[in-house]
């Protein structure tokens, strides 16, 4: 296998409240390759975004980056000053995020916004760079290229602008693109048209692509590999086909069990009971203990990372495969 | 069997009064039309007793608006909306105000719902008390029975909705909306917004209370596997109408409306191996342009000539089956 283009260990991410600080994303490690997609899953709180946000170099006080290297193309990220990491960002490393208003802004028109992101970072004529903004929004298939152009964001339906904002992300052909949720607001046969560019988008361009979200279902088939995360960890990861056929943390197998889709209709959910743990209230151990119906007294010491063949690993004492066994 | 909430031809439209400069506009010979948009358009839904309905249907599509009509909170524009068999606008006002607590609806979003200055004992034990159900002294009583059926502790009373998780003011919603005795729930997008873990848990919730209080649901939603799971019967609205309309059996095993067919092409679904995804071309359209003919043919992937100027009355199939299409679902596999 060539290098990873993206190569994190032992990410930690803490954000301080009265003074004490919390961490966020414990530990997280991640590789992604060259055109390959990963699936980063959570609920609320889970840490997914901030995982994100860290990654980009885009975490701001009172939250830093507490420990861990971020290897990106040969460079750690996370020791660079901001005047090495802007020209990297929406070169060779971009984002999209659920509303794409956070990357819009709201008083410009679409070309000019397009533009000024391809100037930033080359230098070509503006003639030039209008005609790639436009051939930029075809790619991303957005009917009557010109009209759009001219149109300001609150002219765009949602679907439109996240198109726009995909089209921004993808102008410079970026090693690794992170995908925070991007299609959560949409429709559905909206959504399906975002899937379906982006597949296409990321395979010809060879693209990175980590699609952040809470939604198994998307990512089951569009992902290569899946992370879970709980409470700030990575409790889960492998090749997403054997994570959601045979999952080995029991909060991956309640999340898949609880999917209305996967139950006989009408009958009860599969449902995990509890909540989970605020950022200032994760019990020592096993975050996941208190809610899980595998757990035993020892759980409440830091659980072992187990290790299964093909490339998968658990955060769990008593992991699933056993009660197979 | 008389249904508990049955719609006949009812419409919905918005923006009917025009401002003053409008008015004095059309005093001046302005000839377009007052802009007006149809939320809903001729539609006949009945709910019977011991049913749960889904309503399906994309953003502005007008399902929401529906919802609140079947609730009574809107006015059709046009239809009658029954109650009983009987027309809710023309009911005395005694009758009104006990078929108005008779439907209840659940919001999406319960911080908005709620109100934040109250604690969940007046939230949920003013309506019943107001209405004279429950004595003023037997609220309290009454509020924990509430909140013991949503799995919530009676300790909850004292508090206000920003102490609780958005599952639990989800829960203090529904007991809320089950305070004043209701036959049948309105669930307005009840679930979207609550975690995985969390949204099964109250769909379980839901599916209890139907049987324990024998209550009847409409479900209304624009997640389909939410809509597999709960509904018997499935209605999908497209710009304002209903396409089709079947026993939930029968629309997800064989749908046959081009519309639900790609719907449930497209819905992400939980299985092992990559997918091609494939959009559905083009966008719903704005409800204050709607395309000629059948509203959905710019976007459909069986249109005929006869599709662009003709609209197709909904016809029946058959067992309980409806579908608005020329065209016959033989024709599109």
């Amino acid at each position: 296998m060539t290098a990873p283009v993206l190569s994190v260990a032992g990410l930690s991410v803490g954000f301080t409240q009265r003074g004490r600080e919390h961490l966020a994303v414990e530990g997280l490690d991640l590789a992604v390759a060259r055109g390959e997609v990963v699936g980063l899953v959570g609920e609320s709180g889970s840490g997914k975004s901030v995982t994100g946000l860290a990654l980009m170099g885009l975490i701001e006080a009172p939250g830093r980056v507490a420990s861990g290297e971020i290897l990106f193309e040969g460079r750690d990220l996370a020791g660079l000053p901001e005047s090495e990491l802007r020209p990297l960002r929406g070169r060779r490393l971009a984002m999209i995020f659920q509303d794409p208003m956070t990357t819009l802004n709201p008083v410009l028109r679409v070309e000019t916004q397009i533009v000024e992101a391809i100037t930033a970072h080359e230098r070509v004529s503006r003639r030039a760079a209008r005609a790639r903004a436009r051939e930029a929004l075809v790619r991303v298939g957005i009917p009557a290229p010109d009209a759009r152009l001219a149109a300001y964001p609150h002219q765009l339906s949602g679907g439109m602008r996240q198109r726009v904002a995909i089209a921004i992300a993808l102008l410079h052909r970026p090693a690794l693109l992170i995908a925070d949720e991007p299609t959560t607001a949409l429709d559905v046969t909206i959504q399906a048209q975002i899937l379906a560019e982006v597949q296409d988008l990321c395979a010809e361009s060879g693209t990175a692509l980590i699609w952040i979200t809470h939604d198994l279902a998307v990512v089951s088939g569009l992902a290569d590999r899946l992370l879970v995360m709980y409470a700030g960890r990575v409790v889960e990861a492998g090749p997403v086909a054997d994570v959601i056929a045979a999952p080995l943390h029991p909060y991956s197998a309640g999340l898949i069990g609880s999917a209305p889709s996967r139950n006989r209709r009408g009958a009860p959910l599969a449902q995990i009971p509890g909540l989970a743990p605020a950022l200032d209230r994760r019990p020592p151990g096993c975050a996941f203990a208190p809610r899980c119906d595998r757990a035993r007294a020892d759980c409440a010491a830091p659980p072992p990372l187990v290790r299964r063949e093909p490339d998968r690993q658990a955060l769990c004492r008593y992991p699933l495969e056993a009660a197979l066994a | 069997m008389t249904a508990l909430v049955a719609l006949e031809t009812v419409s919905k439209e918005f923006g009917g009064s025009p401002s003053l400069a409008a008015r004095i506009a059309r005093l001046l010979g302005e000839r377009r039309p007052p802009a007006t948009v149809r939320a809903v358009t001729a539609v006949d839904l009945a709910v019977a007793a011991g049913e749960v309905v889904g309503l399906v249907g994309e953003s502005g599509c007008g399902k929401s608006t529906l919802a609140r009509v079947v609730a009574g909170l809107y006015a059709p524009s046009a239809g009658r909306m029954l109650r009983g068999g009987r027309d809710f606008a023309a009911l005395p006002a005694p009758e009104r105000r006990a078929e108005r607590l008779a439907v209840q609806m659940v919001f999406q979003d319960a911080t908005a719902a709620l109100n934040p200055r109250l604690t969940v004992l007046d939230s949920v034990g003013e309506a019943p008390v107001a209405h004279g159900l429950v004595r003023r002294q037997e609220k309290r009583d009454y509020v924990a029975d509430l909140l013991a059926r949503v799995s919530l502790g009676a300790d909850a009373m004292g508090r206000y909705p920003h102490q609780f998780s958005g599952g639990q003011r989800a829960r203090i919603g529904i007991a809320r909306a089950l305070a004043v005795r209701p036959r049948m729930l309105v669930l307005d997008e009840s679930v979207a917004a609550l975690d995985v873990s969390i949204q099964a848990q109250v769909l379980n919730l839901f599916l209890d209370l139907r049987r324990d209080l024998g209550l009847t649901y409409l479900f209304v939603s624009h997640d389909l596997g939410v809509i597999a799971h709960v509904a018997t019967r499935v209605a999908v609205m497209y710009l304002g109408r209903i396409v089709e309309e079947a026993p939930a059996e029968a629309l997800f095993s064989t749908p046959a409306h081009p519309y639900t067919i790609s719907l449930l092409a497209q819905t992400p679904r939980l299985e092992p191996g990559r997918r091609r995804y494939r959009g559905l071309p083009g966008e719903p359209p704005s409800p204050l342009a709607p395309p000629s003919g059948c509203a959905f043919h710019p976007r459909c992937l069986h249109v005929i000539d006869r599709c662009r100027v003709e609209r197709p009355e909904p016809r029946s199939l058959g067992d309980g089956r409806r579908v608005a299409c020329h065209r016959d679902r033989a024709d599109f596999f």
